[in-house]
Order: C-alpha cells, then sequence, then structure tokens
C-alpha cells in the first residue's frame, strides 16, 4: 500500500520490540465478540489511476460553472480565483500543518491570521476580527449567542432579507438552546420594517446587507433603533465583494459584523469548505467566539505571534467557553488572505466596480424581456426577479438548454408563495454574451 | 488539544546572543519577512481586471465613502511573501508531527488532485440538483464506506468539523427525548475528554457531570453506573480514550446507559486507531462524530477546514439534519426541507447554509478508495503498531503513564521522569524543536500531570521511528544528566525562540495599527 | 482585623461587618501570570460559594467564589487595567473586592492563617 512505509519486516521486528506475538494481542482490549470478523463489505485497495479514474467518472456527470453561461449565487459565488492562489495553499507548510499551538515552529501561519484578522476588520470596518469562522451560516449563529452573552437577554430578531438557510442554522442553534427567536416574513421587496420588532428584550436584529434578494439596507436607523433598546445589530453578508463597494457595516453602527468570505479566494465547491468571518468593536473582545491571533516578542525581542486570548475557548474553558469550535477554516482563511493581497484595495475596489457593472448590464437587459420583472431598486452584484411562470420551471428549462440561471426562492423556501421569483447573481465571470444568452432564452421560455 | 494550565507563558531572559548577526537580519534560506501592510500599498495589485463598463450606478445611497484600505502586492512580491512566511512553519511533509489526538498522518496529494476536479470544485451547492448527480453519487458512496466501516444505520455529512459533528450529535440526541415528551438536564462526561465535549454539552444547556478515571486510565462502568439516572441526556466518551487506551467496559456502558433510556455519544477523533478492527455500532454507540481531517487524511491546514459527518444509530436516524441523502432505487436522492421528508423523518434542522464540506468528502473518498478495505485496516495497525514500539523503546527512560494496558494508536507518558531535574514537560518539548521535530500534545489530557501525549500514526518509516526514539531517549538522558540549559533556551534553532504570550494576552494587539504619525512640529533648534 | 481563608484560596481581611477579599499568594503562583480580571458591579449581592469574579492567566481560567454571602460594596477598580498586581501583591493591592456579610456565622466557619497553611502544606 503506497501510503505506508512499515514493512512486514518491520512490522515483525516491532512487534518482538513489544514482546507480543501478532498485531490482534495489541488490540485484547476490544471485546473479541465484538470485534470485525472477515472483511466488510467494501472494495481492496485500488491504485492511484485506478481511484483518479473512478473519481473523475463522478464528476464528469456534473456541470461545472465554467462551463456555460453561470448566474447561480444565493450565499456562494463564482468568482476567479488567481492561480498563486492555489499554488500557495498547498504549499506543505500551510497544507500540512496544525493549529499553531507551538508558535516558535508555526510564524507562518500565525502572521497570515494576523494579517488576515486586520483585513476583515478593516473590510467590515470593524476594530478586531477572529481567525475564522466554518462559514457565514455558522458566523451568524455564533453571533447570535454572543449578542445573549452581550447583553444577557435571549431574544434575536431575524430580518426578511436574511438567507433562509442562515436562518435554519440560526433557529437551530437558539431553539436547542432554549432562546427565544423572531424571524421576519420573507422579504423579496426589500420594504420590511426591522425596527418594529425590536423591544426591551431584544438581545440583537440580525440584517443582511446585500438582502439575500440583493436589497442594498440601510443599517443606520436599525442600529440606532437596536442601540436604544439596548440591543445590538448584528450585520450579515453573503457576498464579501460587495463590502470594497458599500459603506461598511461598522460605519454603520454595526456591533458584530459575519459573513461568508469564499467570494475571495475560494472555489464554489458545492458548499464547502468556505471561510466565516467575524468581526466586532473592542469592547466586546472577551466576549467573541473562536480563534485569535496576537502580536507580542520573543526571548530575543523580535516580534511575533501567538494564538491568544485562549481562556474564552474549550479547550481550557470547556463548558464555560463562549463556543465549542475548535478547527475552523484556517486554508481558506490564507486562501481568502492572499487573493486580497493580490487585489489590494484598488484592485477590489475595481473587481466590486466590475460586478456591480455587469449586473446593471443584465438588470437593464432584463428589463426588456416581456414577462420579466426586477424586483430591486438598489442591489450590488445579485437581483431578484418574478417571471410569469413557475421559476423551477424556468430554471429547470434554461438548465436543459445549458444555462444555470439562479436560484428559485421556492429552492429555499418552499411552500411558501414565492414561487415564480428567481435570485440571479452577477460577476466579473459572466460575459456580455452570457446575459444576451440568458435574457434571449428567458424570452424565449416565458 | 493542548491545555497547558500551569507551564510558563513568559519565556526567561535569553542568554546574550554568541553568534554574528547579518546585515539583515536573515539567516540563509531563513529570510524574515514584514507584514503586507508595511510593504504593500493601496495602489499595488496583482490581478490584472478589464474596465468595468460605464454604467448607471444602483447602489443608491448606499455606496462606500472611503476608500478600502488593503495593501496589495504584484504577483511576484505576493509569491515571495507566502513562500518566506510558509517556510517558518513545521509540516507533516517535512517530519514526524506526534501530537495526540490530532492524527497528524500523511495527506496524500492525489487527494488534493481530486477536489479540483472541475465537477468537484466548480460546482454550486444550489444549481439544479440535476446538474449534479455526481456530486450527490459522491456524497452516497462516502456515506456508504463511513455507515459501513462503523456499523451504523444513517450519516448527518453536513456538520464542517469534529466539533460541529459533536453538537449535531447532541442535537440528534436532544431531539429525540423531545419526541420522547423528555427533558433531560446532565451530561456524563470523563475527565480526560477533550474541551469540546463539555462545550457541546454546555451550549445545548446541559449541565456536565465529570466521570473520573480509574487508576488504568480507563473508565469503570461502574462509576458510570453510579451517576446515571432518568435525568442523564447522554455520555459522551472518546474511545479509544485520549489516554490512547480503549475503553473496555464499552458494551457493558452502553448497555447502563440504554437501561435508564439515555444515548451513548462517541467521539471518533481516536477512529483511526480501530477503523477495520471493531465497528462503533456494534458497541453499542449511538452517535459518533469522525474527523475526516485526522481519520481519513484530509490535510489539517494549520487549523482547517475539517469535516465532521455523524454516524447514527437506527434509533437517531430519523432526526438527522437537513440536507440529507434519501437512498431510493435509482440512486441517492437529496432531500432539503421538512416537507419533503417521509413520515418516518424528523430532522431536528439544519447545521449550515449548504451541504457540507464537499471538499474534504472527495479528498476522504480518494483516501478511502486509495487504501480500501484491507488498506485501511492495514493503517489501523500499524499506528497502533508505532505507538506501542515508540512505548516499548522509550519504557525505561520517559514514564509510561498507563504500563497495564496496551496502547492504541496514542502513548500517554507523564512527567515523573522530569522530577528534580529542573526540565518541565513544556522545556523538553521545546528541545524537541531543536532536533527538528515537533512536539507532542503537552499537559492534555488533565488526568495525569504534565501530560506528553505521542502519536505517531501509520506514516512514519521504521527509520523514521527509531530516530524519533534516539532523539527522546537522548533528550531523557540529558534532563537527567542536569544539562538543563539545552532545555531551558530551547528553542534556539526554530525561527522564532519562546513568545512572550502573558504579554499578548495582557494587552491585545489583533490587528495591524499604522505607525504613530511622526510630529510635524518643528524640531527645538540644536542646541 | 482578622484575616480568614477559603478551600478556594481566596482571604478575607475582616474590618467590621466588611470583607477585603482577594486570592492568596499560593492561588496566584498556581494560575502564573494574571492576564485578566473580572470584577462583579458595585452593589451586587453575591451568595457564599456562586462566581463573584474571574481571575485569567494564558493558559488557565478560575472563578472566584464569593467566601461569604452579602453585598459588594466597593470593588478594586485598578485591578483590570493592571492585572500583575495580582502577581505581584495578591494579598495587598490585588485585593479584589469588598463584600458587607450578611451572616457572621459564614465568617467564623472559614480558616485562619495557621490552618490554610497547613492545608496548603498538604496538598
Amino acid at each position: 500500500m503506497r501510503y505506508l512505509p512499515l514493512t512486514d519486516t518491520d512490522r515483525a521486528d516491532m512487534l518482538a520490540a513489544i514482546g507480543v506475538d501478532a498485531i490482534d494481542d495489541l488490540f485484547v482490549d476490544i471485546p473479541a465478540d465484538k470485534r470485525v470478523d472477515g472483511a466488510l463489505d467494501l472494495p481492496p485497495h485500488r491504485s492511484e489511476l485506478g481511484v483518479e479514474q473512478a473519481l473523475k467518472r463522478m464528476a464528469m456527470k456534473n456541470v461545472s460553472a465554467d462551463s456555460v453561461p453561470f448566474f447561480v449565487g444565493a450565499g456562494a459565488y463564482k468568482h476567479h480565483v488567481p492561480a498563486t492562489v492555489d499554488h500557495l495553499i498547498q504549499r506543505s507548510e500551510f497544507l500540512t500543518s496544525y493549529t499553531p499551538y507551538q508558535p516558535e515552529v508555526s510564524q507562518g501561519t500565525l502572521q497570515v491570521l494576523f494579517e488576515f484578522q486586520t483585513q476583515v476588520a478593516e473590510l467590515t470596518g470593524m476594530e478586531v476580527a477572529n481567525a475564522s469562522m466554518y462559514d457565514g451560516s455558522t458566523a451568524t449563529a455564533e453571533a447570535v449567542l454572543m449578542a445573549n452573552r452581550v447583553t444577557k437577554r435571549r431574544k434575536a430578531v431575524l430580518a426578511g432579507g436574511l438567507h433562509p438557510h442562515y436562518r435554519d442554522v440560526v433557529r437551530t442553534v437558539v431553539d436547542m438552546a432554549d432562546d427565544k427567536l423572531v424571524c421576519l416574513e420573507a422579504d423579496p421587496l426589500g420594504t420590511e420594517d426591522v425596527i418594529a420588532a425590536i423591544d426591551e428584550e431584544t438581545a440583537c436584529v440580525v440584517v443582511q446587507t446585500p438582502s439575500f434578494y440583493g436589497h442594498l439596507i440601510d443599517l443606520k436607523p436599525i442600529a440606532e433603533a437596536a442601540h436604544a433598546k439596548g440591543a445590538l445589530l448584528v450585520a450579515v453578508f453573503t457576498e464579501v465583494v460587495a463590502l470594497a463597494a458599500i459603506e461598511p457595516p461598522g460605519a454603520q453602527g454595526a456591533d458584530i459584523v459575519v459573513g461568508e468570505g469564499q467570494s475571495i479566494g475560494n472555489p464554489l465547491t458545492f458548499g464547502g469548505p468556505y471561510v466565516g468571518l467575524f468581526a466586532t468593536r473592542q469592547k466586546f473582545l472577551r466576549q467573541m467566539p473562536g480563534r485569535l491571533c496576537g502580536e507580542t516578542v520573543d526571548a530575543d525581542g523580535q516580534r511575533g505571534f501567538v494564538l491568544t486570548l485562549s481562556t474564552r475557548e474549550q479547550h481550557i474553558r470547556r463548558d464555560k467557553a463562549t463556543s465549542n469550535i475548535c478547527t475552523n477554516s484556517g486554508l481558506c482563511a490564507l486562501a481568502f488572505s492572499i487573493h486580497a493581497t493580490l487585489l489590494g484595495g484598488a484592485g477590489l475596489t475595481k473587481l466590486a466596480a466590475l460586478n456591480h457593472a455587469q449586473a446593471v448590464m443584465l438588470v437593464e437587459r432584463l428589463d426588456t424581456v416581456r414577462g420579466v420583472e426586477v424586483l430591486n431598486d438598489t442591489f450590488f452584484n445579485e437581483v431578484t426577479i418574478r417571471v410569469d411562470r413557475n421559476a423551477e420551471g424556468v430554471v429547470d428549462d434554461l438548465a436543459g438548454r445549458g444555462i444555470l440561471a439562479g436560484v428559485p426562492v421556492s429552492r429555499l423556501l418552499p411552500k411558501s408563495g414565492h414561487d415564480d421569483l428567481i435570485v440571479l447573481a452577477v460577476t466579473e465571470c459572466v460575459s456580455d454574451d452570457d446575459i444576451e444568452t440568458l435574457a434571449t432564452a428567458l424570452s424565449e421560455v416565458l | 488539544m493542548m491545555n497547558q494550565n500551569g507551564r510558563p507563558t513568559r519565556p526567561e531572559a535569553a542568554n546574550a546572543a554568541e553568534t554574528v548577526g547579518t546585515f539583515t537580519g536573515n539567516a540563509a534560506l531563513d529570510i524574515e519577512e514584514p507584514l503586507i501592510f508595511e510593504v504593500g500599498t493601496n495602489e499595488a495589485t496583482g490581478v490584472d481586471l478589464p474596465d468595468p463598463a460605464p454604467v448607471t450606478s444602483r447602489l443608491g445611497g448606499h455606496a462606500r465613502k472611503t476608500a478600502v484600505n488593503l495593501p496589495g502586492l504584484t504577483e511576484p512580491e505576493t509569491m515571495r511573501h507566502y513562500v518566506r512566511l510558509s517556510r517558518q512553519n513545521y509540516a507533516i511533509d517535512l517530519g514526524l508531527y506526534p501530537l495526540g489526538s490530532c492524527t497528524m498522518k500523511h495527506n496524500p496529494r492525489l487527494n488534493e488532485k481530486m477536489a479540483r476536479v472541475p465537477g468537484f470544485a466548480d460546482i454550486h451547492p444550489l444549481q439544479p440538483l440535476a446538474t449534479v448527480p455526481g456530486a450527490i453519487e459522491l456524497m452516497a458512496e462516502l456515506s456508504h464506506w463511513l455507515m459501513e466501516m462503523t456499523g451504523m444505520a444513517a450519516v448527518a455529512l453536513s456538520p464542517k468539523a469534529g466539533a460541529h459533528g459533536e453538537l449535531c450529535g447532541m442535537m440528534a440526541i436532544k431531539a429525540a427525548l423531545k419526541a420522547r415528551g423528555e427533558t433531560r438536564s446532565k451530561v456524563l462526561v470523563p475527565e480526560s475528554a477533550h474541551g469540546t465535549n463539555p462545550a457541546t454539552a454546555a451550549l445545548l444547556g446541559y449541565s456536565v457531570v465529570s466521570i473520573p478515571a480509574r487508576a488504568d486510565g480507563t473508565v469503570d462502568v461502574e462509576a458510570v453506573r453510579e451517576r446515571l439516572d432518568e435525568d442523564v441526556a447522554a455520555i459522551m466518551l472518546t474511545n479509544p480514550n485520549t489516554c490512547g487506551l480503549f475503553e473496555r467496559d464499552i458494551v457493558e456502558m452502553a448497555e447502563a446507559v440504554h437501561a435508564v433510556g439515555a444515548y451513548f455519544y462517541g467521539d471518533g477523533a481516536n477512529f483511526n486507531a480501530i477503523m477495520g478492527k471493531v465497528r462503533p455500532g456494534d458497541l453499542g454507540i449511538d452517535a459518533m462524530h469522525i474527523n475526516l481531517h485526522k481519520t481519513f487524511s484530509t490535510p489539517h491546514g494549520g487549523g482547517g477546514p475539517g469535516a465532521g459527518p455523524v454516524v447514527l444509530s437506527d434509533k437517531l436516524a430519523a432526526y438527522a439534519p437537513l440536507p440529507y441523502l434519501r437512498m431510493e432505487a435509482g440512486g441517492a436522492v437529496l432531500v432539503e426541507h421538512p416537507s419533503d421528508t417521509e413520515a418516518e423523518a424528523h430532522p431536528f434542522g439544519r447545521m449550515t447554509a449548504f451541504h457540507g464540506q464537499m471538499g474534504m468528502y472527495v479528498r476522504a473518498l480518494s483516501y478511502m478508495m486509495s487504501h480500501g478495505e484491507d488498506g485501511l485496516r492495514q493503517a489501523a495497525e500499524d499506528a497502533v503498531l508505532s505507538a506501542n514500539y515508540v512505548k516499548a523503546r522509550l519504557a525505561d527512560v520517559m514514564t509510561v503513564a498507563y504500563p497495564e494496558r496496551p496502547s492504541m494508536h496514542e502513548v500517554l507518558f507523564k512527567d515523573d521522569f522530569l522530577d528534580g531535574t529542573g526540565v518541565s514537560t513544556l522545556d523538553f518539548a521545546k528541545a524537541m524543536i531543536d532536533e527538528g521535530f515537533h512536539p507532542m500534545t503537552m499537559y492534555f489530557p488533565l488526568v495525569v500531570h504534565g501530560a506528553m501525549l505521542v502519536e505517531p500514526t501509520e506514516s512514519e518509516s521504521r527509520a523514521s521511528l527509531d530516530l524519533f526514539i534516539a532523539t527522546l531517549r537522548d533528550l531523557a538522558m540529558a534532563a537527567s544528566n542536569g544539562q538543563v540549559e539545552r532545555f531551558k533556551q530551547a528553542p534556539q534553532h526554530a525561527p522564532r525562540r519562546r513568545l512572550d504570550e502573558t504579554r499578548a494576552a495582557r494587552s491585545p494587539s489583533l490587528r495591524w495599527t499604522p505607525p504613530e504619525p511622526r510630529s510635524i512640529e518643528p524640531a527645538e533648534a540644536a542646541e | 482585623m482578622t484575616k480568614r481563608f477559603t478551600e478556594d484560596h481566596e482571604w478575607l481581611d475582616i474590618q467590621g461587618d466588611v470583607a477585603t477579599v482577594g486570592i492568596t499568594t499560593f492561588a496566584q503562583s498556581q494560575l502564573g501570570d494574571v492576564v485578566f480580571v473580572e470584577l462583579p458591579e458595585t452593589g451586587a449581592q453575591v451568595a457564599k460559594g456562586k462566581e463573584a469574579a474571574v481571575v485569567e492567566s494564558v493558559k488557565a481560567a478560575s472563578e472566584v467564589y464569593a467566601p461569604v454571602s452579602g453585598e459588594v460594596v466597593e470593588v478594586n477598580t485598578a485591578l483590570p487595567d493592571a492585572p500583575d498586581t495580582v502577581n505581584s501583591d495578591p494579598e495587598g493591592s490585588g485585593w479584589f473586592m469588598k463584600i458587607r456579610f450578611s451572616d457572621e456565622a459564614e465568617v467564623a466557619s472559614l480558616m485562619d492563617e495557621a490552618a490554610y497553611k497547613a492545608f496548603v502544606d498538604a496538598l
């Protein structure tokens, strides 16, 4: 077996050195009648070529984003990732290292985390960010739990513009902790009144901008209303590139900013692994979940970095920890950080402008298609359209024509009455021809 | 993993350096690298983008009022920045990485190659299911391997890491109890458990009842029985446990737990030791997460991403979260909504926005298929053999914590052999760094003093194991011979000496901030 | 002035019906470098044996339990900004809080200096 260095001679010698006759003498503590007797219903080992062929046969059955006009977003976005990013994250020293608990031999990872934290704090307009969460949805759930700790209240209000699956993830955690939750109705028009739902029991109000339906939300009045009632504003984003185009949530008064970082540096990969971003105010630092990297010096006085404030975490605080998270999204955070460095402020701003421009072009073209109504006044790179027949049918028909035309809202909210809505995303990967192809096809199926 | 209670967190004053410094501060191949904020500029970029079409903005009044303040670098500068940083990390690809309970095994590059095939890497979780049958097929195939290896009825694939899997499994248990009309308040956790176990139980509102270990390092079924009553929701047990021992009373424990209507949660962090040897389902376990990044070789990546699928017994299968796979005659179907579930399914909710860690599923399945049923069993046997070999060869110079029982895939030492030497577990571990090894897990588990938990894994050759053993023997001898400075000053050859963790925690600096601008007041006239 | 000690390694300096509370020299040596202290609010009611404050080193976090029941009448506001005082002067300027206790008997049940020394020596 190509991954196992020991030879049969080695094994025999080692058993002798241990002083046992057979390998099963080392497994004697497993109850004899419970041990696997004979082979399991699984195939034997296979060559590298054999495995590659078998897996590629599965992969070939899938329609990849690059191969078709592609408008699918709704929480995960098809962006171009520079070759440099994927090369660097495959460096052995990044790919095959553990969590940097031994700082003397982990400065590479630690410095990256320090840089990542700074980048995330800057983009979100916040003071501090952690070293990543699993993804945007779990980061949102953690933000709600954190707001409960900070305010010592137990009720969260979720705006109707929040990604429906994020809402489900929050609800799952909150229900299990027996906390309270108010979920506002789905808000495809971007007109909901979140402020009316905030009261003296509210720990936090959770608002996504751009919303799931693509609307840009003014967070300032919501933040002011929340603060007036002693509640926190948790701002959520699923498209991090938007933060280069719109006023950062931190500048609008958000207390915790969470979201999905996949768009920068990470491929779609059918939903994971992604990278959850989590940022907040300095004053809430000790209630923050997840790992934090901090600057210090070594015994020679040289600058170095360490994981710090670990007393918040499960491996020390155990049942009093701020979260149970341990492994996070280290390598995805690295990919994010490298891509952000390649872009730089100017590059990211241009990327955002490019996304927005392509989206405006799509909207202007769709405005001319009979049977299509664009619901957004404002948007970044994602919009919701109403079509004059069942949206899933439309999306399936277009898929049959080799166009992946967005996400029917009913895919996430079945039986909600929103059966005629499609959320479409446009990134720099969408060409003018793709837009024309989509518009033409839509006019044919509608 | 590495709770390090009581260890010094501030380095002692270093000896004056005897070596001659360089002009740059670099040392040949070891090149110091500043922060991107110190070398990059907002204007510099390593990405060429076309100019956006001239359009009328639809951002409304929401446009950013300030420039995005992020340093950029060109491509060659970016490459050097990260390559130089990478060289300051230890890695499995560099050498033996004996972190107990972390299973730092070889990460095959075939896994990486397969995860990057466009049919896996470039597909969207919400594109029509008819356009991703191969992805569903892969998830079904992985599920089959996991269920067959664990002897369990169902699997929830979506949890994002081990701790997330624990949360998922314990939520399934809470949901099953609720369906029975019960609310129970306690969860039993052995004191040797990973910190994630009590943290998970607490997240769900349970109070944690600790179970002490008996003298041989395992949990006595009697200690469990004493604490069991109708208010106990579950026991959370790692097997093999974090002392590297197989909990041999596990079948009796499961029976006792089930007798009071509670559930048995198995922490699968150490599944590597027993794959193909025994199936958790046959031992009475109701739920267990599997760390694909430990047992099935997906890379640790400097702290993630992981993946923590949870296998479930038939008692809990109906409570698996969304989405899940339903096996039908024509193949697997992805069930995404409660309204699509069959009458007998009662999913407790949703763990994550999409379908879990697909990229890790591909890597893990690539590893499983490469090993095959025979190879996985051999891997478990080699892991156990290597750990016991290390133990046998070090038993006379280091203190084996629990010598009575055979170890499984990892061996636990305590610091008795350092008594009176002036060398601590921490010092001993740091001296290993100078010898080219990553330290073992230290000060965990909490059940012995100065714990050192060594897990060599099955990925080491005989020569590699022998060098490791010889090195630890030499270090143990040096400690007992009074060569204290070799330890206290260690590491001396790493990119950094010991770091001042006290300073980092007392005045946290968690992000780069621009240096204070220099005063623009005219300087006082020189006297 | 009377000094009393608890098995959780807190000291109490009793003056009238007010006890000044801190952690002992032994406790700070076990914790290592203290990096963070969280104190109750003045006016808070605390119950004997319940968490009243938190003290953390880099690798350990420890609750400080109220050694007696009563009202917190003053806290050491200098401590959060200078947690190292807990290491340098644990039984002096590193005090945590002053509690006006409600039950004399609770105080009487605590150890005196000699008993505490014997208790620590036996650990």
